[in-house]
C-alpha cells in the first residue's frame, strides 16, 4: 500500500507551470524539440520549441486566455505533421492545416479555440484507379494508382521513407482516404493518406538546374525578370506598393499545375478575395476553374502567431506533396516578413538573445532552409517536378536594408522591387525595372529562342538598354529640361516612354490586359522597337522630335493590350506608322 | 471571491503579486483600494509563483494594502441597443449623466478573429461626399481605410465630414457610428461632440471618451470596448456600423509604455515588436459576413509623427489597412480643404466597389488618367523652379495646368458640400478636357466617345 502511494507520487502528472501570452511552461513532461503537445484542459495544440532543465517551453496554436498554471499537458509524441491526399485542393487551411470551412460548420463565423478539424475529409470516398499490379517491385515514392481529384489527377503514392517491397493486393474502387488500397508481400499495408512532418523536407532522388521559365503572363516579369519552374524569387515593397496584387497575378495565370497560395499574417479580405474570385476564373491553358488546381493557407494577422509560424511550413509541404506527383507547383507566400516576425515573437518571449532588429540569430538559417524546399527535381518514382516560390517582403518603412529583405535577397535568384514612386503615380505593377533582376536570364535563352522567337533575347537586351539609357537621360532632363537634350535623345526619352507605359504598365483589372501570353509579348514590343527604328531614321533625315511626337499611331499602340485579338490592329497601326513617317520625311 | 494582499512590486501599470491561487492568463482583475475604489486590470503572465497584472487606470493609491481579486474570466463588455445615443468613458463607463446601460449581452472584448472563410466580399459603394475618396480612394462597407495626418492638420473636420455625408445611395438599412476617442484634448472632443448633436448624428452613434487627461494605459481597452460595441451592432443586430478611432498614435504611445514596464526587447523606435499583430487584432475587427446583414467599416485616425509616413505607427497601420487617405501639410497651407493628397493615398477595396453596377462604368479609368496627370503635373513643378516654364514642352506645360486645377477644383470642396458620384466624375471629365484627348491613354476609345465632354452632347446618365 505504501509503496504503490509511493509510486504515484514520484510519477508526477505533466502540467503547465506558467503562462504568457502564446508561450507556456510546462514541467514533469517527457518531451522532444518539436514534439506536438495538448495544452490544457481544452487540450489546445502547442508545439515544443525550447527543453531547458525540467522546463519544457511550448508555443501554443490558438489563443491561451483563462489557462491558468496546474492544468494538464500531454505530450503526443507526434511531430506538427500535414496530411495529404486527395481532398488537399480547393481547400482553405489555417496555419496548422484545419479546414476553415470545417471550422465555420463546427464554430460558427468566428475562430473559437479548442476545436480541431482534420486536413482531408476521412467520410469522403475517392475512385482509386490502381496503376501497378501484384507482383511489382515498389520502391519509396512510387506512384500506385490514380484518383480524379478535381479536373487534376492526384497520383496516390507509396510515403517517400517506406522501404521497397512488392504488391501482393492492390485495389480499385471508392475508398476514403483511410482504407488501404495496397498490400505488399510483407505485410505492410497503405491507404491513400500520408502524414508528413511539415519542419522536414520530402526527399528526392536529385535537383537539377531550372532551365524553363514559369510564363506569368506579367509583361515585366516575363519580359524583363522570369523565375523558372523551380526557380525562387522574392517580392519585397512597402505597403499597397502591390506585393499581395503580384502574387495573385501569379496565382491566377502563372502556367503552374498546382498553386499553392499562403496568406501569412494578412488581411482577412485578401484570402475572401481569392475565394470569391478564383472559382469563377478560367485556367488560360486548361479552361477550367482556377480554384481546382488551387490549396489555400490563410493565417491572418488576428489569428495566433504560432500558427502563423507553422503557416509556411504547411504550405510547403503541402507543395513538394504535388511536386513528387509530377507536378509544376508554384507556392506564394505573403508575407514572409509576418513569419519572421512571427519568429520574432517568440525568440523574444522565450527571451532568446536577440540578433538584429530584434530578429533571432537564426533567421537567416530558417529563411534559407525554406527557400531551399523550392527547386526542380527528379523525383523518387523518376518523374520531373518542380516547386517554384515566390515569397513577399514587407519590410519597414519600405527600407530595403532590413535584415529580412537583405537575408532573403542573399538566397533568391529572381529579385523584383517594389517602388512606391511608381505605385504612387500609378504605374502598375509598381516593379522597378532598374533595381530587380533575374539570374535565370541566361538559363531560360535557349526556351525563348525556341518558343517565342529567336529574335527575342535580342529585344528585351534591347528594351533594358533603352531603359537605362532614359535613367541617364533623366539626370539630366531634371537639370536643364527636355529641350536641351541632342534631338536623338529626345527621340530615345520618347521610346523609353513607350516602353513604359505601353508595355510595362500592365492593368491587373483589366479583363483583357491582366493575362498577355509571350507571343502578344514579343509583337508589343517589336512594334515599339519600329517605332523606335523609324524614328531614329526619320531624325537622321532631319524631322525634328517634336514632330516625331505628332504621330498619331504611336498612342493607339498602347490599346493593344486592351485588345483580345490584337492581330489586325497592331498590323492597321504598324502600317499607319510607316505612312506617317514617310509623311513626315517627305516634308523634311 | 477570494482576496489576495500579496503585492510585491509595482512598475508603472504592472503589479507584480506573489504565490496565489492558479490564475488565469488574460483574466480580469479587480484591485480593491482601501479607500473602497476599485480599479481594473488584466493578467499578463501567470505562474505558480508570480502573477503579473496590467491596470488600466493609473496606479495612484494601490499598494501593499490593495486587496486583489481575480474574476476567473476576461474582460467582459455589457453591450446593447440601448447604447445607442449614449457617452460613455474610455472605459466603458456612462459619463453623461444618464443611467447604466441595461446589458443585452456581455461580451468579450478581445474579439475573436472573423473566420476568413465566413468573409464576405465587401463591394457596397459609400459615397462620402468628398471627391478625393469616391472619386480616387473609394470607401466600400467592410473596409478599413485610415486617415494619416499630421498634428495641426483638419483631419477631425475631414472625418466628421465622412462621418456626416456617408451613405449607400439607395439603401435604406440601418446603420450606426461608434465614435472612440484616445488621448485627445477635450476641446477635440467638443469639437465632435457639437457636431454630433447638431447635425443629429448623436441619435444613432455611441460615444467612448478617453481624453488626453484621462490614464494612457486605459487607451488600450478603449478601441476594444468600441469594436466590441460595433460588432453587436453590426453582427447581432444588422445594422452598418462606421467606426472612428482617434487618435491611434496616442493608443500606440500607451503599447509602447506597457512594453516599457514590462522591460521587453523593443522593437522599432522604441515600440513592442508585436506591435504589427496588435494593431492587426483591431483593425481586422472591419468587415462583413457571408449571408449576414450588418457590416462594420473602420475610419482610423492618427498623426503620423514629424509628418513621417515611414514611422512605425503609420507604417504598420498601412500594412494592415486597405489603403489610407493622406492629409497632407502643403496643401493646408495653400488653403486647400480638404487637404487630401491623393498621389499617396489607396483605397484597395476601390476596385471591388466601382464601375458598372455600383458607381459608373468610367470611374476606373477616370480615376487612374486623373492620377497618371496629376502625378506628372506635380513632379513638373519641380523642373519649374528650376528651368523656368519657358524651358517646358507643350506637353509640360498643359500637364503643369492641370495640376494646379486638380488641386484647386477637384481636392477642394466645402466642408458642407456633398458632392454625388455622378458629380465627381463629371467634374473628373471636366478637368481631363483639358487636355488633348491623345494624351487621355489610359481610357479607351469608347468610354471617351461616351463621356468626354467633347463628344458628350447630350449624353445621359446612367
Ligand atoms: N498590377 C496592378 N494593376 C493594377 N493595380 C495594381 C496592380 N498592382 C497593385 N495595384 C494597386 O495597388 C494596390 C495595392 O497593392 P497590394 O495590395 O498588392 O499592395 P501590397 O504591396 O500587398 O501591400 P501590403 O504590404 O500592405 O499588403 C492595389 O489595391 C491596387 O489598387
Ligand atoms: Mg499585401
Amino acid at each position: 500500500m505504501e509503496v504503490k502511494e509511493k509510486k504515484t507520487k514520484e510519477k508526477k502528472h505533466a502540467v503547465l507551470k506558467r503562462i504568457a501570452g502564446p508561450v507556456v511552461t510546462a514541467v514533469n513532461l517527457d518531451a522532444h524539440m518539436y514534439d506536438v503537445v495538448k495544452v490544457g484542459k481544452e487540450a489546445l495544440m502547442g508545439e515544443v520549441i525550447k527543453i531547458q532543465g525540467d522546463n519544457i517551453i511550448i508555443q501554443v496554436y490558438e489563443d491561451t486566455s483563462g489557462i491558468r498554471p496546474g492544468e494538464p499537458v500531454e505530450n503526443t509524441g507526434l511531430s506538427l505533421a500535414v496530411e495529404l491526399g486527395p481532398g488537399l485542393l480547393t481547400s482553405i487551411y489555417d496555419g496548422i492545416q484545419r479546414p476553415l470551412a470545417v471550422l465555420v460548420d463546427k464554430m460558427g463565423n468566428f475562430i473559437e479555440r479548442g476545436v480541431s478539424a482534420p486536413g482531408l475529409s476521412h467520410e469522403k470516398k475517392w475512385t482509386f484507379k490502381p496503376l501497378v499490379k501484384s507482383g511489382d517491385k515498389l520502391e519509396a515514392g512510387a506512384i500506385l494508382g490514380e484518383v480524379q481529384e478535381t479536373n487534376i489527377v492526384h497520383r496516390v503514392m507509396l510515403p517517400p521513407n517506406a522501404k521497397p517491397g512488392i504488391v501482393k493486393v492492390i485495389k480499385s474502387g471508392d475508398f476514403t482516404v483511410d482504407e488501404f488500397i495496397c498490400v505488399l508481400e510483407d505485410g505492410r499495408e497503405y491507404p491513400m493518406i500520408q502524414r508528413w512532418p511539415v519542419r522536414v523536407p520530402r526527399p528526392v532522388r536529385e535537383k537539377m538546374n531550372p532551365t524553363i521559365p514559369l510564363i506569368t503572363g506579367q509583361r515585366i516579369l516575363d519580359g524583363l525578370f522570369p523565375i523558372a519552374k523551380g526557380g525562387t524569387a522574392a517580392i519585397p515593397g512597402p505597403f499597397g506598393s502591390g506585393k499581395t496584387v503580384t502574387q495573385q497575378q501569379l496565382a491566377k495565370w502563372s502556367d503552374a499545375e498546382i498553386v499553392v497560395y499562403i496568406g501569412c499574417g494578412e488581411r482577412g479580405n485578401e484570402m475572401t478575395e481569392v475565394l470569391t474570385e478564383f472559382p469563377h476564373l478560367e485556367d488560360p491553358k486548361t479552361g477550367k476553374p482556377l480554384m481546382e488546381r488551387t490549396v489555400l493557407i490563410a493565417n491572418t494577422s488576428n489569428m495566433p502567431v504560432a500558427a502563423r509560424e507553422a503557416s509556411v511550413y504547411t504550405g510547403i509541404t503541402i507543395a513538394e506533396y504535388f511536386r513528387d506527383m509530377g507536378y509544376d507547383v508554384s507556392l506564394m507566400a505573403d508575407s514572409t516578413s509576418r513569419w519572421a516576425e512571427a519568429m520574432r515573437e517568440i525568440s523574444s518571449r522565450l527571451e532568446e538573445m536577440p540578433g538584429e532588429e530584434g530578429y533571432p540569430a537564426y533567421l537567416a538559417a530558417r529563411l534559407s532552409e525554406f527557400y531551399e524546399r523550392a527547386g526542380l527535381v527528379k523525383t523518387l518514382n523518376g518523374a520531373r517536378g518542380s516547386v517554384s516560390v515566390i515569397g513577399a517582403v514587407s519590410p519597414p518603412g519600405g527600407d530595403f536594408s532590413e535584415p529580412v529583405t537583405q537575408n532573403t535577397l542573399r538566397i533568391v535568384k529572381v529579385f523584383w522591387a517594389l517602388d512606391a514612386k511608381l505605385s504612387q503615380r500609378r504605374h502598375f505593377p509598381a516593379i522597378n525595372w532598374l533595381n530587380s533582376y533575374s539570374l535565370y536570364l541566361e538559363s531560360l535563352n535557349d526556351y525563348y529562342d525556341r518558343e517565342v522567337s529567336p529574335e527575342w533575347n535580342r529585344i528585351r537586351s534591347w528594351a533594358m538598354e533603352v531603359l537605362q539609357k532614359e535613367s541617364e537621360l533623366q539626370e539630366i532632363v531634371q537639370l536643364v529640361g527636355s529641350d536641351a537634350l541632342p534631338e536623338s535623345e529626345q527621340v530615345t526619352i520618347e521610346v523609353a516612354r513607350m516602353i513604359r507605359e505601353f508595355f510595362l504598365q500592365q492593368n491587373a483589372y483589366d479583363k483583357v490586359d491582366t493575362f498577355c501570353d509571350m507571343k502578344k509579348q514579343y509583337d508589343m514590343m517589336k512594334a515599339i522597337k519600329l517605332f523606335s527604328d523609324l524614328a531614329y531614321a526619320a531624325q537622321i533625315a532631319g524631322v525634328s522630335p517634336s514632330q516625331i511626337n505628332t504621330i498619331k499611331s504611336k498612342n493607339e499602340l498602347n490599346q493593344i493590350k486592351f485588345i483580345k485579338d490584337y492581330k489586325p490592329e497592331l498590323a492597321k497601326i504598324e502600317k499607319e506608322m510607316d505612312t506617317e513617317f514617310n509623311v513626315l520625311r517627305s516634308a523634311a | 471571491m477570494k482576496e489576495y494582499r500579496t503585492i510585491n512590486k509595482i512598475a508603472g501599470p504592472l503589479v507584480f503579486l506573489d504565490k496565489t491561487e492558479p490564475i488565469g492568463y488574460g483574466e480580469l482583475v479587480n484591485l480593491v483600494l482601501a479607500d473602497g475604489t476599485v480599479k481594473r486590470g488584466q493578467v499578463l503572465d501567470t505562474s505558480d509563483e508570480l502573477v503579473v497584472v496590467q491596470i488600466f487606470e493609473t496606479t495612484a493609491g494601490i499598494g501593499k494594502d490593495t486587496g486583489v481579486r481575480f474574476t476567473g474570466e476576461a474582460i467582459k463588455m455589457p453591450v446593447g441597443r440601448e447604447m445607442l445615443g449614449r457617452i460613455l468613458s474610455g472605459g466603458g463607463k456612462p459619463i453623461d449623466g444618464g443611467p447604466e446601460i441595461v446589458p443585452e449581452k456581455r461580451l468579450d472584448i478581445t474579439g475573436a478573429a472573423i473566420n476568413p472563410y465566413a468573409r464576405g466580399n465587401p463591394s457596397d459603394f459609400i459615397q462620402t461626399g468628398v471627391s478625393t475618396i469616391d472619386g480616387t480612394n473609394t470607401l466600400v462597407r467592410g473596409q478599413k481605410l485610415p486617415i494619416f495626418s499630421g498634428a495641426g492638420l483638419p483631419h477631425n473636420k475631414l472625418a466628421l465630414q465622412i462621418a456626416r455625408q456617408a451613405k449607400v445611395p439607395g439603401s435604406t438599412e440601418g446603420f450606426a457610428v461608434v465614435f472612440a476617442a484616445m488621448g485627445i484634448t477635450k476641446e477635440e472632443a467638443n469639437y465632435f461632440m457639437q457636431d454630433f448633436e447638431r447635425t443629429g448624428a448623436l441619435e444613432h452613434a455611441v460615444v467612448f471618451l478617453n481624453l488626453a487627461d484621462d490614464p494612457a494605459v486605459e487607451r488600450i481597452i478603449t478601441p476594444r470596448l468600441a469594436l466590441t460595441t460595433a460588432e453587436y451592432l453590426a453582427f447581432e443586430l444588422g445594422m452598418h456600423v462606421l467606426v472612428i478611432l482617434t487618435d491611434m498614435t496616442n493608443y500606440c504611445e500607451a503599447l509602447r509604455q506597457i512594453g516599457a514596464a514590462r522591460e521587453e526587447v523593443p522593437g522599432r523606435r522604441g515600440y513592442p515588436g508585436y506591435m504589427y499583430t496588435d494593431l492587426a487584432c483591431l483593425y481586422e475587427r472591419a468587415g462583413i459576413i457571408k449571408g449576414q446583414k450588418g457590416s462594420v467599416t473602420q475610419i482610423p485616425i492618427l498623426t503620423m509623427p514629424g509628418d513621417d509616413i515611414t514611422h512605425p505607427i503609420p507604417d504598420l497601420t498601412g500594412y494592415i489597412t486597405e489603403g489610407q487617405i493622406v492629409v497632407n501639410r502643403e496643401l493646408h497651407r495653400k488653403g486647400i480643404y480638404p487637404p487630401v493628397n491623393v498621389l499617396p493615398s489607396l483605397s484597395r477595396l476601390m476596385n471591388l466597389g466601382i464601375g458598372k453596377g455600383h458607381t459608373r462604368e468610367d470611374h476606373k479609368k477616370v480615376s487612374d488618367q486623373m492620377y497618371a496627370g496629376y502625378a506628372e503635373g506635380n513632379d513638373l513643378r519641380g523642373l519649374v523652379a528650376i528651368v523656368g516654364k519657358d524651358a517646358l514642352s507643350e506637353r509640360d506645360r498643359m500637364l503643369l495646368e492641370f495640376a494646379d486645377i486638380f488641386e484647386n477644383r477637384f481636392v477642394r470642396q466645402g466642408y458642407d458640400e456633398d458632392r454625388t458620384i455622378e458629380d465627381t466624375l463629371n467634374l473628373g471629365w471636366d478637368l481631363l478636357s483639358t487636355l488633348p484627348v491623345e494624351q487621355l491613354v489610359r481610357i479607351d476609345r469608347e468610354l471617351i466617345q461616351k463621356y468626354h465632354p467633347k463628344f458628350r452632347t447630350g449624353a445621359k446618365k446612367e
